[in-house]
């Protein structure tokens, strides 16, 4: 694999079980990410986004062709590989935030440092960190059902982004979002992309998400109907 | 460690509806050691007190004796071995010689069981030194029962009639010289205690018995022919399998209770499962197998079981501690009864009761807990992450 690909994507083919037929939802895509893009999978609703996300995201397995995946092949990974490798190198933004109710702003972000056994002090220090990258350092002990929505996200992005990821998945990070959070959300995941070299990858159709990629992958129907770069 | 961390946060996150489910399995863990308690202090009460007035440290009994046939009692009396009557005057033989006989209180027949004991024994708790006063009747001691059956109060007289060795039948008067209160309805309910020797020239039977009571202090008893030892064990073995019965019995009550908080943890688990899909799909995403979020929902339902003994330990223990006080007052007396029981009863808790009680609720709230968080092992993450019910 060449070294600036994060992740290649071969003839992927996905299909779900529907009675007792098969729904195509990815028509042999055929992609390549280098490491720092800021990109999106746009398209409609239905045109197959999340679904290549999920595989991305070693969440789901491909039907055929391959996905290679931060230099893993997610055909051959077991379960526990596939969640060793999210663990260490991915972090995950949906569009309902999922953040964990009952723990604290500090205890959502300080979770996957748990997972990854880190000291007490390397976590604090860690938190705190991405605490300021999304300026909630006010809200260290509030839980999430006392944060706005924008707040929310901006807590998920720092949950994400806490371990220095390889590469970060946002589903639809906006869609819960008015106009001006979206903005405020969007330009701290573009400062954290340029100042800490993650690749963003977004699975979205918002207009306001689409205006800031550098690079736009339309799917349409499953199938790749576009390719945009664009020079940000 | 990461599954107790989480399971605590998200136990006491949960709020009321963990400390419902806690509050109940507490209850259940201080009920079972209470009843339990109760009935091994009855059991502990029940042996010291046969020991004390029955049994002592065991007992020869003639070959042909069975408490439980009162026909026996014609050939089971023999001459008591030089061995038992050279010891007696020291306090570690206390031979008993029973035979059946007829008593007419207020003009009433009345069966009972007439024993002869020395009135100078000290092996057990009887106040047979009463039997030595100066009497024109013959003097016999009745317990508290026999009293009330028989309507005798002390110093009352009434006609005995019993049969001598040869079936001859004689009769006499006899005084009510004591009257004394037993937790022990063996030997009570229908029975008269008079002197041995008095009721060996009764029944001429001289120098005869039917069982040797020993002293706990003789450790070794010696086989003696014709005589059958029995030892405490088996002399308790009626009084350890009835309790042990009793204890079955009562079981089912904190069955019905450990049920009823297994079902709360239960319904607890399965409705968290089922409420917090986007959340275990989450902990997927961030990195954790579906085996440790398994694993996070089985703590965390067997950690109800923990903070149950906490809350138990903390309203439980003073409890049980002024109960093994002040003991239970018991509404029935020993001999309405028919089982060695007293009027209180302390309860008593050792530590391997509360150990094996501990491990019961640990055990079965962690089974009951694991069994709907298998269903997690199943779930398609995707799906999870965002709540889609499956």
């Amino acid at each position: 694999m060449d070294n600036s690909k994060i992740i290649n994507i071969s003839g992927l083919v996905k299909q779900f079980p529907m009675g007792n037929n098969n729904f195509t939802a990815l028509h042999n895509i055929n992609l390549a990410f280098i490491k720092g893009e800021f990109c999106g999978v746009v398209g409609p609703s239905g045109s197959g986004k999340t679904t290549l996300l999920n595989i991305i995201g070693l969440l789901d397995n491909p039907t055929s062709g391959n996905a290679d995946v931060l230099g893993h092949n997610a055909n051959d990974l077991s379960v526990k590989e596939a969640a060793m490798i999210r663990r260490k190198h991915m972090g995950f933004i949906f569009q309902t935030f999922n953040l964990l109710p009952v723990y604290t702003v500090f205890e959502n972000i300080e979770f996957p440092l748990l997972l990854l056994k880190m000291s007490k002090n390397e976590r604090d220090k860690a938190v705190m960190d991405a605490l300021e990258w999304v300026g909630l350092t006010d809200k260290v002990k509030s839980k999430p059902a006392q944060l706005s929505g924008g707040e929310c996200q901006r807590v998920a992005i720092a949950r994400a982004m806490v371990k220095r990821p390889d590469l970060v998945l946002a589903d639809e990070p906006t869609a819960n979002l008015d106009a001006e959070h979206s903005h405020n959300i969007l330009q701290t995941m573009e400062k954290l992309n340029r100042e800490l070299q993650t690749t963003f990858l977004f699975a979205t159709h918002d207009e306001k998400v689409i205006q800031y990629l550098r690079r736009k992958i339309t799917l349409d129907d499953g199938t790749v109907a576009g390719d945009i770069t664009t020079s940000k | 460690m990461i599954a107790i961390k989480l399971a605590i946060r998200n136990l006491l996150g949960a709020g009321l509806r963990t400390w419902l489910s806690v509050i109940v399995l507490s209850i259940t863990f201080i009920l079972i050691l209470l009843i339990h308690g109760f009935l091994e202090g009855w059991n502990r009460q029940a042996m010291h007190d046969m020991k004390e007035w029955e049994i002592g440290g065991g007992q020869y009994w003639h070959t042909e004796y069975d408490p439980h046939d009162p026909f026996t009692l014609e050939d089971s009396h023999r001459d008591i071995p030089s061995l038992f009557m050279g010891q007696a005057n020291k306090g570690n033989y206390c031979p008993v010689l029973i035979s059946q006989a007829t008593i007419y209180p207020q003009g009433r027949m009345r069966s009972i069981i007439m024993k002869g004991i020395d009135p100078d024994q000290e092996l057990l708790e009887l106040p047979t030194s009463l039997l030595k006063g100066d009497f024109e009747e013959i003097p016999v001691i009745i317990g508290t029962a026999m009293a009330r059956a028989t309507k005798l109060a002390k110093g009352d007289i009434t006609t005995l009639r019993w049969r001598d060795v040869n079936g001859t039948f004689d009769a006499a008067e006899i005084v009510v010289a004591g009257i004394f209160k037993t937790n022990v309805p063996t030997v009570d309910a229908s029975q008269i205690w008079m002197s041995i020797v008095t009721m060996q020239e009764l029944v001429s039977m001289n120098n005869e018995g039917t069982l040797i009571v020993i002293s706990p202090e003789i450790t070794n008893p010696h086989p003696v022919p014709g005589w059958e030892f029995k030892d405490t064990d088996s002399l308790l073995s009626a009084i350890i399998s009835t309790i042990k019965t009793k204890t079955i019995g009562s079981s089912f009550i904190y069955i019905v209770f450990l049920a009823l908080g297994l079902l709360a943890v239960f319904d607890t688990q399965v409705l968290s499962i089922f409420r917090r899909q986007k959340e275990i799909g989450t902990y997927v995403a961030l990195g954790m197998t579906r085996k440790q979020v398994v694993g996070i929902f089985t703590v965390e339902g067997a950690m109800h079981s923990i903070l149950a003994v906490l809350l138990g330990a903390l309203w439980g223990i003073p409890l049980l501690a002024w109960l093994s006080k002040t003991g239970f007052g018991m509404p029935l007396s020993a001999d309405e009864f028919g089982l060695a029981m007293a009027e209180r009863i302390y309860p008593a808790y050792g530590i391997g009761l509360i150990m094996i009680t501990l491990l019961l609720i640990v055990i079965t709230t962690t089974i009951v807990s694991y069994l709907p968080s298998r269903r997690i092992s199943k779930m398609n993450p995707t799906e999870a992450i965002r709540g889609k019910i499956q």
